[in-house]
């Protein structure tokens, strides 16, 4: 019995910003790990893979990382990916500053 | 200091006109970034985890005051504030835009700066003795020869395709500040039996997935002979190292691979002909270099202002003793500046302390600065009445830490929070551990330790040199630090020993407490370090605390 696909999302980094982006099922490219496709298939995997390798002007360097359904979409699996999503750990420095920008203006 | 000439200006200005063509087209889509990559990495440019990384050299880790304040500049205009100094006597830009690398290296070449040969398979930054120039126990210094061969290596065109990267590493002491022992090639300035200053080639050295202590390929070398003997090391890589595989592609593979003596013979029968070559005009080059070192007309007063504060301060009194090294001028002093206060990140300076050292160094040390590959700031020149005002102004901008030496001046790599090779962070478990031990208030009582920390097998945090080294991995997708014991990163260089499993990130503080409370146990009175108890004793009673479980277990048995 072969074993069951571990699910996907495409990730990458921005080419002029460097930040971490995931393609999203309406191809666009998104700074959010839960607004990313989550592909539960390896063709399809491997296809959106493609489709996102083609994007030269836009992204470097995507990849295919492990990641689980969410209650608001997809979570990472490994903690390099979860680090990816918020920024370093030693300043309020990348994704978590943004995050945190966004609460003060609620 | 060495200062640019024409030829050196006019070389950076064409490079960076060139890489500013290379970004547009990147960002045109005309490059893709299979081609663009090796482009960037020739001129420094990283991708990180979260962001680009600009790599900058600071040749031979020296800077003068106009530099610093550069880059300060450079980090508010471009980055966040703040620059990371690195064990290779570099500076890390952590978020620089790709669309803004030309002008950053722009305002780098201002200063006489840049980030070529900070990547890729060539002769990288050469580093040398932070305390060069200043040092009581210097025989010469080593700038003027690293300045050399900085000249000799960038963009020399035979060298810019080596198997694999290829680092140099200086010193004029008989102790060793750089670790030459760690490096690709290692020059130590000594003394023959005439008295004749020359050097010790050391050769094989490196760090990463198999660490080596480099060896001696010559013991003695005439001065003038350096640059054909380098030429004849590098060539005899060049055509002996494998470019089969990455990881068998270092220099100290190449010497293992075929036996020092096979490597030596190789490169002495070139060196016989390369020597008649060079003809001297190496060492009229190297004449006009030194010049441009001669050390600035020390200052002569009384150093009354010292011995008050030193009787009357007893912070200043505990600063001096671990952050001050003695100069080769009684009447003044090396400060070493500590990037190490506890909590903050190892190495990492803001815009606003790089300002603030800039003007102590033009205030109190003739407008020179050094970086150390220990990941600190040095003032190498200060007059011993200037100390405890500089003291001062240190203290109001949080940089008088006073643990040069002791447990929480580590050197720690950047681990996951930005290195995209990284199996595990390290900067969270250096400022755990100096946190820790303050709390504890067990620094001071433990005195001289080197602890190094690397987040994966490649060993930036240089941790199989450090006393105690700390190596983060990923076991099974958590995070999971081994500790090596008994490293040393001086003329004695030695590769720690793995003490055993590894721990999960709550565990390695308290693990790395159970071992120093066995040191302090253990050891004969405080004047006997931890590097020399473990040395009497050997790993058994640090294992023992490291692993009480496994202790008890064969107790039981
Ligand atoms: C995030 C950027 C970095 C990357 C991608 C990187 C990559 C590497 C790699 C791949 C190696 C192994 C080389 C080999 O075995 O051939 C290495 C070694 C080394 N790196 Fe880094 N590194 C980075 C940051 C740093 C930093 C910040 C420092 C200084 C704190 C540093 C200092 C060193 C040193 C001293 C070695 C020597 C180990 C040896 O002798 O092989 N690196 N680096
Ligand atoms: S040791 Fe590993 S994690 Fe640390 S900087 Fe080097 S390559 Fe990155």
């Amino acid at each position: 019995m072969s074993r069951r696909y571990i699910p996907k999302v495409v990730t990458a980094n921005d080419l002029v910003e460097g930040d971490v982006v995931y393609q999203t099922a309406d191809d666009r490219w998104s700074r959010h790990h839960h607004e990313a496709e989550l592909i539960e298939d390896e063709a399809h995997a491997q296809l959106r893979l493609l489709n996102a390798s083609a994007q030269k002007q836009v992204v470097v360097g995507p990849y295919l990382a492990d990641a689980k359904a969410g209650p608001n979409g997809p979570e990472p699996i490994h903690f390099r990916e979860a680090f990816r999503t918020r920024g370093p750990s030693n300043y309020v420095h990348g994704k978590q500053e943004f995050a945190a920008r966004e609460n003060e203006n609620v | 200091m060495y200062k640019y000439s024409d030829f050196d200006a006019a070389f950076v200005a064409e490079r960076n006109r060139q890489f500013r063509g290379q970004v547009e087209r990147r960002l045109s889509g005309a490059l893709t970034e299979d081609e663009f990559r090796p482009l960037r990495l020739m001129n420094g440019l990283y991708l990180q985890l979260h962001a680009y990384m600009l790599r900058v050299a600071i040749p031979y880790g020296t800077l003068n005051s106009a530099q610093m304040r550069q880059l300060a500049y450079i980090a508010d205009r471009w980055d966040k504030g703040y620059g990371h100094f690195t064990t290779r006597q570099n500076i890390q830009y952590n978020w620089p835009k790709l669309k803004d690398v030309p002008d950053i290296l722009d305002a780098l070449g201002e200063v006489q700066m840049h980030a070529i040969q900070t990547s890729g398979n060539t002769i990288r930054n050469v580093t040398a003795d932070h305390f060069a120039g200043a040092a009581a126990d210097e025989i010469e210094d080593p700038r003027p020869v690293a300045e050399l061969i900085r000249q000799w290596s960038t963009d020399h065109p035979e060298f810019q395709f080596l198997p694999r990267k290829f680092k140099i590493a200086v010193t004029g002491s008989p102790n060793d500040r750089a670790v030459t022992r760690a490096n690709d090639i290692g020059i130590r300035t000594i003394r023959n039996d005439k008295g004749e200053p020359g050097y010790e080639v050391l050769v094989g050295g490196g760090l990463g997935r198999t660490p080596m202590i480099a060896r001696v390929i010559r013991d003695f070398l005439p001065k003038a002979d350096l640059l054909p003997y380098l030429e004849a090391i590098l060539s005899t890589y060049n055509l002996m190292g494998r470019r089969d595989n990455k990881y068998k592609a270092r220099i100290k593979i190449t010497v293992f691979e075929n036996g020092l003596d096979a490597f030596r013979d190789a490169v002495e029968e070139k060196f016989a002909t390369y020597r008649s070559q060079f003809g001297g005009a190496d060492q009229a080059l190297l004449a006009e270099i030194a010049a441009a070192f001669a050390p600035p007309a020390f200052r002569n007063a009384p150093v009354d202002a010292y011995d008050a504060a030193l009787a009357a301060d007893a912070a200043f009194r505990t600063w001096a003793g671990t952050n001050l090294s003695a100069h080769r001028n009684d009447s003044h002093a090396i400060v070493t500046i500590s990037l190490k206060a506890h909590g903050e990140t190892p190495g990492d300076a803001s815009s606003d302390q790089m300002r603030l050292l800039a003007d102590l160094a033009d205030a109190y040390g003739y407008g020179e600065l050094r970086i150390s590959h220990e990941q600190n700031v040095i003032l190498p020149h200060v007059h011993k009445s200037d100390l405890p005002v500089l003291f001062a102004r240190l203290q109001q901008a949080g940089l008088a830490t006073a643990n040069a030496g002791l447990l929480s001046d580590i050197i720690a790599c950047p681990g996951m929070d930005y290195c995209t090779l990284a199996t595990a962070r390290s900067i969270p478990v250096a400022q755990k551990l100096a946190l820790h031990f303050k709390a504890l208030g067990l620094e001071e009582e433990i005195g001289a330790l080197k602890i190094k920390i690397s987040g994966c097998i490649n060993a930036c945090g240089h941790h199989h040199v450090g006393h105690i080294g700390i190596l983060g991995l990923d076991r099974a997708g958590v995070e999971n630090y081994q500790v090596t014991l008994g490293g040393d990163h001086t003329e004695n260089a030695a590769i720690g020993e793995r003490a055993g499993p590894g721990f999960a990130y709550d565990e390695i503080v308290p693990a790395i407490e159970r071992l120093l409370r066995a040191y302090l146990a253990e050891r004969n009175g405080p004047s006997e370090t931890f590097i020399d108890t473990y040395r009497r004793l050997g790993p058994a009673p640090f294992k023992a605390a490291l692993y009480p479980a496994e202790a008890e277990d064969r107790d039981a048995a």
